[in-house]
């Protein structure tokens, strides 16, 4: 009976103003589905889920939903970073034989469960990176041929995804922490991610065994001024309009955090009630401390039995640290044959270099040049240690570029290439294909230099001979960037036009034909032209008078 | 003129020339690049299979033990007979059952055997001296003083194929032959009509094909109550427990499913594959309010009410993504505190014993009431109580039928398994039934459909669908008629597999509808010009030649 559950609400005030909220639910499997026993029994773990997993051998499954973009400059790191659309990327089991027909027909049963259009993965958005996505559980395998990874970036996020997300809850939305997704609060925010992982971890400190971990994470960020209504502060019940009761009974940990890093005594802001737990921890490079509101203990509710959090800011927006990896992405170009994408890689960190892997993936119908690919930071050429390059097969796969580049500290290095508009068959256009097509995110994956390695005359009291080596266990750290997906234009025809050519041409054949056949079959014969008028009237008078006629 | 005249006759061959090539090289042209690819189907054998005439074979052993049959008897007896019976259902299906007799007598292993004391113990041996085939029935007569059978007891029905039966009272001396065997052939008959099939089995399991009247409410509820016949079923066993702050439910659905559920599987896989599985769901509660009701002290869902209950439960079952199998629902449900006890009452307000009622093709729901006073509770359940309800409501949903045996038959009780030899025959002879009539009906449909609708492509693996459908039908028909049951079924079961999936082919969809105005409305323009001069010429030509013909007829004449 290894099956647990754990749920747990992180709350970051934003220098912004704006407050994300991310939401983790983890449930652990304890079970071998590997072995292919037909009888398979789910206590906490949903069986709808289960069921897919163990029928298509399923090693890693990772899916997301995103409405929005995440604003890196803004906002900082997310715990969990998705790129707008929907995002699914599986690793196989190495027993399995028919990987692509596995993945056709996982993606089908994923979009019924989720009542999303995965089923509009197929080959001509499907790639296997070779470097970028390596497996987050246990285990080595690393033959990319059990891995596959598509985007759609055009998905559109709501409802609808959200509720088969929350049937997965053991609690569902009746208890626990997930009370507080209400929809219509949820979607009404600047950015929204739900997220699915499933993999494979130790189930203990020595690993004797694995239990297969579920981890289901919603994201989403409230914006201060559409749903602040002009005061500067937040509540639970003012973001998510309900407040928390209790802990889900069959959670072994429910908890709620609180960011309180930048605000050590309250300068910032004044979030009551307090408590007076805390708890740090390392977050992506860097040092955070916590207020920790624990739901399984009755004392936390108070005497109102209800927990609803306030936040209220005092100091107005502050400069905050700037993320020390970004990129962003555009086409660049004008008319409708050729273009150029640009791709910016920023690294903030003044004096570390550090490399980062590429990944582009760009449909078939932009035809890229590769061979104009060209890598400059601070106007040098910048030749990328690895390149994995596969080119398009027409209606088949797209593009898949990966790369390897050293980023020069404080820097910004551009990655180009030109590429040509392919003409599409008229039942190839998307509709509203005036909308232009979407080509997703590049993915942006590096080892980052920590920032509590960088701050070395810091102020904060620490021991002096802990300080010395900058490589302490948190000296770097792995992140992911997503840029933006881009929009293209392709050339579009007038789709009433095949119709219109067809009437054209067999009118104008008609015509020729018709012609042509009155000179093939007409009789053409000499004809006296008649008398004119005078001639004519020369002739009557001529009969009358009797003298012969003209 | 001449010159006029050899002009008008080049004019009028040239008209002839365009005609000819449009009709001879442009219409096949176009016939030929506008047309769909249609893949050959078997349309001959298809309409064949359309009139069903299925014969159904049993071979049937009659026994004689020591005393029952006179010598002179013994002699004389013909070893064999076989009756058939016909049975027309409607304007396309015949049925016909075929019951081929043997009669012989015991051997001494078999008469040392039926010395046992018990019936039991004679059915257990009887089955250890021989094995009979899959669809087969052996009855032993035994004499008429027998301590085999209890008083008023003819026949005793055991748990393989076998059935003893008590020899009636003309077999004595004196009595011919004639008598001695039409008196027991319609005992014969009787016990055929309980170990394999009876006529209104099949014609229910033919409700495919056949639009039957049922004559009463209760043959349509039984007809409706077991699951369709599939390759394959999925059994889920869920616990409801919506109250999981204060009950902590404890089920050991592992040890319960390999102890009750795993042997009646075993058993029936010939028939279809099973898959199980078990689940927790919380906070799942019942779409009705139960009501409460002074008189018991408890809560009661009435019968009536009961239609309402699955619908906001099945929303959280979770359909199974993964198979397109029908699932078999098995809810077990623990009232929360405030609404216990619960009992579920019948129509006459009474609580029913089993506290579990079944919705047809569906599954059934039983409520399990625990109480404890002080929450929040520890609960194991005991799955031995939980487990006799769902086995009896999977043996309906399967169509295991246990209808009442005629009087003075007696029913030996069945093995661990819950399913007794003859009893899977009789789900395998109209599970076969049914699956032919599935099948022919989907295959006819379609071939109907294509020939309907002449714009659908038929592609290559559609047909070799069809032909590999019919084909294994074909099969399946052949070995109901020489009766082996067993191989009956597999044809029949893939049969139905390569009917549905060329029902099914998503390549059938495609310019499914293409309509000829539209064409037409295309094809106008340059069909139009093109033809009213060629026509109007040949026109022109042929009343040329008509009035030439006339003229000539006046010269001559």
């Amino acid at each position: 009976m290894g099956d647990q559950f754990q749920e747990e609400l992180v709350i970051r005030p934003l220098h912004s103003g704006d407050i994300y909220a991310s939401f983790q639910f983890r449930t652990m499997w304890d079970t071998d589905f590997l072995r292919g026993s037909k009888v398979s029994h789910y206590r906490l773990f949903p069986k709808s889920l289960g069921q897919v997993i163990s029928k298509f051998s399923v090693r890693e499954l990772h899916i997301s939903f995103t409405q929005g973009y995440w604003r890196t400059m803004q906002w900082g790191q997310p715990f969990l970073p998705s790129p707008p659309g929907a995002e699914l990327w599986v690793w196989f089991q190495d027993t399995v034989t028919d990987v692509d027909g596995a993945w056709k027909e996982l993606t089908n049963v994923l979009s019924g469960i989720f009542c999303a259009s995965l089923n509009f993965i197929d080959s001509t958005n499907t790639v296997q990176p070779s470097a970028s996505f390596k497996p987050l559980g246990l285990g080595n395998v690393t033959d990319q041929r059990f891995l596959r990874y598509a985007v759609l970036p055009r998905e559109i996020v709501c409802t609808e995804n959200l509720t088969p997300w929350k049937k997965l809850l053991p609690c569902g939305s009746k208890a626990g922490l997930a009370v507080l997704m209400k929809s219509e609060k949820l979607f009404h925010s600047s950015f929204h991610s739900q997220a699915l992982h499933f993999r494979p971890v130790c189930q203990d400190w020595k690993c004797k065994s694995t239990v297969w971990e579920l981890r289901q994470t919603l994201n989403v960020v409230f914006d201060l001024h559409t749903s602040g209504q002009g005061k500067r502060e937040w509540s639970l019940f003012k973001m998510f309009s309900r407040t928390l009761t209790e802990a889900c009974p069959l959670a072994s940990s429910s908890k709620v955090y609180v960011d309180v890093t930048d605000n050590p005594q309250g300068e910032l802001f004044e979030l009551s009630p307090t408590t007076p737990l805390l708890s740090q921890a390392v977050v992506l490079g860097d040092r955070r401390t916590y207020s920790v509101y624990d739901l399984t203990n009755q004392a936390t509710f108070g005497q109102t039995r209800s927990l609803n959090m306030l936040l209220r800011w005092r100091a107005a927006e502050r400069d905050m640290l700037r993320p020390l990896l970004h990129g962003e992405r555009y086409v660049a170009g004008y008319g409708l044959q050729t273009g150029e994408i640009h791709t910016l890689m920023y690294n903030n960190h003044p004096y570390r270099a550090f490399p980062v892997l590429l990944l582009d993936t760009v449909p078939w119908y932009l035809r890229l040049y590769i061979h104009t690919l060209t890598v400059t930071s601070k106007g040098r050429d910048n030749k990328p240690s690895y390149i994995h390059y596969q080119p398009s097969k027409d209606r088949l796969r797209p593009h898949l570029l990966e790369m390897l580049v050293q980023l020069p500290p404080n820097s910004v290095t551009e990655v180009t290439m030109q590429f040509e508009r392919a003409l599409l068959k008229w039942t190839e256009y998307t509709p509203d294909p005036n909308h232009g097509f979407y080509v997703g995110s590049s993915v942006i994956s590096a080892l980052v230099p920590s920032v509590v390695a960088m701050d070395t005359n810091s102020t904060r009291e620490c021991p002096l001979f802990s300080s010395f080596f900058p490589c302490k266990e948190e000296s770097s750290y792995f992140m992911r960037v997503y840029t933006e997906p881009l929009l293209v234009n392709l050339p579009t025809p007038d789709f009433s036009m095949p119709y219109n050519v067809i009437c054209l041409t067999c009118t104008v054949v008609a015509v020729g034909y018709g012609s042509l056949y009155n000179l093939l079959t007409r009789t053409f014969q000499v004809e006296e032209p008649s008398p004119g008028l005078a001639k004519r009237l020369a002739n009557i008078i001529r009969r009358l008078r009797g003298v012969p006629l003209l | 003129m001449a010159a006029i005249e050899v002009e008008r006759h080049r004019g009028r061959l040239a008209a002839l020339a365009i005609a000819v090539v449009v009709i001879a090289v442009g219409v096949p042209l176009w016939w030929k690049t506008t047309e769909t690819y249609r893949a050959w189907l078997p349309v001959t054998q298809i309409n064949q299979l359309a009139q069903l005439q299925l014969q159904l074979s049993v071979e049937v052993e009659v026994v004689f033990s020591r005393g029952t049959l006179t010598a002179e008897h013994q002699k004389k007896i013909d070893p064999t007979h076989t009756r058939l019976e016909e049975h027309p259902v409607d304007e396309t299906t015949v049925l016909s059952y075929r019951y081929e007799t043997r009669y012989r007598t015991a051997t001494i292993m078999e008469e040392d055997a039926l010395n046992q004391p018990t019936a039991a113990e004679t059915d257990e041996s009887l089955h250890l001296l021989s094995e009979s085939p899959c669809g087969s029935v052996v009855i032993y007569v035994v004499p008429e003083s027998t301590t085999l059978l209890p008083e008023g007891v003819s026949v005793y029905v055991g748990q393989r194929r076998t059935a003893l039966l008590r020899a009636g009272r003309p077999m004595r001396v004196g009595v011919g032959l004639k008598e001695v065997l039409a008196h027991l052939e319609t005992q014969v008959q009787q016990v055929l009509k309980v170990m394999s099939f009876s006529h209104s089995d099949i014609t229910a399991a033919l409700s495919d094909r056949v639009r039957l009247d049922y004559s009463s409410r209760e043959g349509l509820a039984d007809s409706m109550r077991a699951f369709k016949s599939s390759p394959g079923y999925e059994i889920t066993f869920s616990l409801l427990n919506p109250d999981p702050k204060s009950h902590h439910l404890h089920w050991d659905i592992e040890a319960a499913v390999q102890s009750y559920i795993q042997p009646l599987l075993s058993k029936l896989a010939p028939v279809a594959d099973f898959s199980l599985d078990s689940q927790i769901l919380y906070y799942a509660v019942l779409g009705v309010n139960p009501r409460f009701d002074p008189s018991l002290n408890a809560y009661t869902l009435n019968a009536d009410s009961l239609s309402h209950v699955i619908n906001p439960v099945e929303a959280r079952l979770g359909s199974s993504a993964a198979s397109s199998n029908p699932v078999l629902n098995f809810l077990l449900y623990v009232p929360d505190a405030r609404h216990s006890p619960l009992y579920i009452t019948d129509h006459r307000k009474y609580t029913v014993v089993s506290n579990a009622f079944s919705s047809p093709r569906w599954g059934g729901i039983m409520v399990y009431n625990v109480n404890g006073t002080e929450l929040p509770v520890h609960i194991n359940i005991d799955m031995t109580r939980v487990m006799g309800v769902f086995l009896a409501q999977l043996r309906l949903m399967l169509g295991v039928q246990s209808s009442t045996p005629p009087p003075g038959f007696l029913v030996g009780p069945c093995g661990p398994a819950g399913l007794a030899d003859w009893e899977l025959d009789r789900l395998l002879w109209s599970r076969s039934v049914e699956n032919v009539a599935t099948a022919t009906t989907t295959i006819t449909s379609l071939a109907q459909l294509l020939d309907q609708i002449g714009n659908i492509v038929i592609n290559d693996n559609i047909a070799e669908q069809v032909s590999a459908a019919v084909a294994s039908l074909q099969l399946a028909v052949g070995q109901l008629e020489a009766g082996n049951l067993g191989l009956a079924l597999q044809y029949s079961k893939e049969a139905i597999l390569h009917s549905e999936r060329a029902f099914f082919d998503p390549s059938l969809l495609h310019l499914l509808y293409f309509p000829d105005d539209q064409k037409f409305a295309i094809y106008i323009p340059l069909f139009l010009p093109m033809c009213v001069p060629i026509l109007l010429s040949l026109l022109k030509m042929a009343a040329e030649a008509r009035q030439r013909r006339r003229e000539r007829q006046d010269k001559k004449e």
